[in-house]
């Protein structure tokens, strides 16, 4: 056990911190924030920023170097999101390319799906995924989207939901019925589609921030080159579970490190305010002692991860806990901000406001503490 | 970075684990709290022959010369089991100690307390106290304390004020945090066995949500109190003067955790978790006892609280009174 960085961990760092100071512009912040990207015209800054990051070998630290990554260890990737955090910096554009969909395509891909990986570190394509649908929201199961084999092509017809990025998106990893009449996770293949193709509609979904990052997309029959399946026909859901398995290695050192960001912010709050409350500042305390239990607990599992473990579902406790700070930190920061939190800009409003969604988005507190009680504590299924 | 308990670690871990199982089954709990002397002194050799008494002692001075995450780990797993013998209580005393004292708390020939606002926990189970006027714990009188396997002392008199050498604050209110982690998760353990075996309805409590949503609860609060538990007996041996925030730190999370940790597996086991035949009672009150011994969760905060404010920072100017004043305004954080 050592809580030091190792010579070589030092020196990556020092190189993180560097860079970022040289290379960090001022005002980036906005540019990746949701008024920006609403305006489908002006994400050339952000994905500017995140060509920058991958051209500094930034952007994808841990894939392998035959893919255009770096090879480097977790710890990197740690020190790395540790850093970006204390810099504010942004973070690159295609967040849901590099956490999940890249990774799943290198486990999963041909060498012509391979070819997508270092276009996705580039940001020359932003990639969003398709998995969640009306009908099926935290039981995934139940995809009817469906895709049916004629000639060469899927024909796809279907509707998704809650496809975050998909407006900026240029394609997106889909999930879909490829066998009639099949039941739950059966007779489910996964797609790689070009948003571009005839028969797709993206309608931003505005949400209760005003803003819009989450999508439906409609799919009227949209023809998809059976090139195009990763994995096997038939392993979609197999498929899905890789890429859910990624999201939580390494979700929980993004979100941490966002949150931490966001710490920063409140503490500055609470200084520029001369906020000498006992109550409020026990509560900011708070927040500052999870935060560091956070980050201690992400860097027990990555030295579980490091070891060669696979990401247990302990990592949900790390969601679950992060998504509650972040919401409580938020709304500490309206009441320390006073009667004026409510007028414009109201930055910290709008992180108020889309706090709501965290307890939802990627696992909603109810599923992620039955994985707990049931795969970890080993309770009783529930249903 | 690796933060994770090494292979050595693990086995200590294991090895005090399994004598305990061997030695301290839960039933024995509740007799030996009833009984004359309310622990087992027979079984002090054994901690002293195992090296778990000198663990963190120099080699030097008759101990095994390990670091404080070993100690932290003997003292979470005595945790578990509800050891009522005074090893929190000597180990704490141990770094204010003479490297000779030292060597005789290694071989089991001294057993030491701590005395904090007067309160000296074991105090009829030791020869000696660190902090008390006198040294001795014949100047104390028991007190009816919450927590019956622990039973504390007051010291009477005036001698209440504390002699050099004083008790090492960081190193006591980490062990009490290794302790209190100990104490919730054996509570969950219990928790998780009673839900999967009670049934009501036709089914096993644990398939309900109500009940299990809050022992997952109680694992995530676990999770993150044990980071903060090892990275405090960490700091204490490699980086020490960074002890005193880390250390606060971890007792204030861990032992407000560990209360409610134990509440939610009380409400779980229904009217039996409020008997007092059933053992959960006693980790209950050895965490409430725990929570309050070292401060408060909300007073240990107060180091936080002022670095927020501002006030442990260096001011760069220092205008006429108003230093003192914010420096006053602060004194209540």
């Amino acid at each position: 056990m050592d809580l030091r960085d190792t010579p070589d961990e030092a020196a990556f760092r020092a190189e993180v911190v560097g860079w970022l100071r040289e290379n960090v512009p001022s005002g980036l912040d906005e540019l990746s924030s949701p008024a920006a990207l609403r305006d489908l015209t002006d994400i050339g800054p952000a994905k500017a920023w995140s060509a920058a990051l991958a051209e500094a070998g930034y952007a994808g630290l841990t894939w392998p170097v035959e893919n255009g990554g770096r090879g480097a260890p977790l710890t990197h990737q740690a020190i790395f999101l540790e850093e970006s955090a204390a810099a504010q910096a942004p973070s690159h554009l295609g967040v849901l390319g590099l956490g999940m969909i890249g990774p799943t395509i290198a486990e999963h891909g041909t060498a012509g799906q391979k070819a997508h990986l270092p276009k996705i570190l580039s940001a020359e394509e932003i990639w969003c995924q398709g998995f969640s649908e009306p009908g099926a929201g935290s039981d995934l199961a139940g995809v009817r989207t469906s895709a049916e084999l004629r000639g060469d092509v899927f024909v796809v017809n279907g509707q998704k939901v809650w496809s975050s990025f998909a407006h900026i998106s240029d394609w997106c990893m889909l999930l879909v019925r490829t066998e009639q009449g099949s039941q739950r996770h059966k007779g489910l293949t996964m797609l790689l589609v070009d948003l571009r193709s005839p028969g797709v509609d993206v309608r931003p979904i505005r949400e209760l921030t005003g803003d819009s990052v989450f999508n439906e997309v409609f799919y009227s029959d949209v023809e998809v080159p059976v090139e195009n399946v990763l994995g096997e026909v038939g392993a979609g859901w197999s498929v899905a579970m890789t890429t859910l398995g990624h999201e939580r290695a390494t979700l929980g050192f993004s979100l941490v490190g966002a949150l931490e960001a966001q710490l920063g912010r409140a503490k500055a709050l609470a200084r520029e305010r001369g906020v000498r409350d006992p109550l409020l500042l026990d509560r900011l305390a708070r927040e500052v002692i999870e935060v560091e239990a956070l980050k201690l607990t992400n860097r027990r599992m990555l030295a579980s991860l490091s070891g060669g473990g696979t990401p247990g579902p302990e990592g949900s406790a790390v969601k679950l806990r992060w998504s509650l700070a972040n919401q409580r930190l938020t709304a500490l920061a309206l009441e320390m901000t006073g009667p004026e939190a409510t007028a414009p800009p109201a930055k910290w409003e709008y992180e108020f406001l889309r706090s709501r969604a965290n307890t939802i988005e990627a696992g909603t507190s109810e599923v992620l503490r039955n994985i707990l009680a049931e795969r970890v504590l080993g309770l009783p299924r529930s249903r | 970075m690796p933060f994770a308990l090494t292979a050595d670690q693990i086995e200590i871990r294991d090895t005090v684990r399994r004598y305990l199982a061997g030695t301290l089954p839960l039933e024995r709990v509740a007799g030996l709290a009833a009984s004359e002397t309310g622990w087992d002194p027979s079984g002090w050799a054994d901690l002293a022959e195992m090296g778990w008494l000198g663990i963190a002692v120099p080699e030097e001075s008759g101990g095994v010369g390990l670091g404080y995450v070993e100690q932290a780990i003997v003292v979470e797993e005595l945790g578990r089991a509800l050891y009522s013998g005074p090893y929190l209580s000597t180990v704490a005393a141990l770094p204010s100690l003479e490297p000779a004292e030292q060597a005789k708390v290694a071989e089991g020939s001294a057993r030491w307390s701590v005395a904090v606002s007067g309160l000296v926990p074991d105090f009829d189970r030791v020869d000696s106290v660190l902090g008390a006027g006198s040294g001795s714990p014949g100047a104390c009188e028991r007190l009816e304390s919450i927590d019956p396997t622990r039973p504390t002392g007051r010291i009477t008199g005036g001698a209440q004020d504390a002699q050099p050498p004083t008790v090492n604050q960081p190193v006591l209110q980490t062990l009490l945090a290794a302790e209190a982690l100990g104490i919730a998760e054996r509570a969950l353990d219990m928790g998780v066995e009673y839900a999967v075996e009670r049934q009501q309805f036709g089914r096993a409590i644990g398939s309900y949500q109500a009940i299990s949503h809050q022992l997952a609860d109680s694992f995530g609060d676990l999770e993150l109190a044990r980071s903060l538990v090892y990275a405090s007996a960490w700091t204490l041996s490699e980086q020490p003067a960074e002890a005193a925030r880390s250390a606060a730190v971890a007792n204030a999370f861990t032992t407000e955790r560990a209360v409610a940790v134990v509440e939610r597996v009380i409400q779980v086991h229904g009217g039996i978790g409020f008997t007092w035949e059933h053992p959960l009672h006693y980790f209950y009150k050895r965490a409430v006892w725990l929570r309050a011994f070292a401060g408060y969760p909300s007073e240990l905060r107060s180091v936080i609280r002022s670095e927020l404010a501002g006030c442990l920072e260096p001011r760069l100017t220092d205008f006429g009174g108003e230093g003192d004043l914010i420096r006053d305004e602060c004194s209540v954080l």
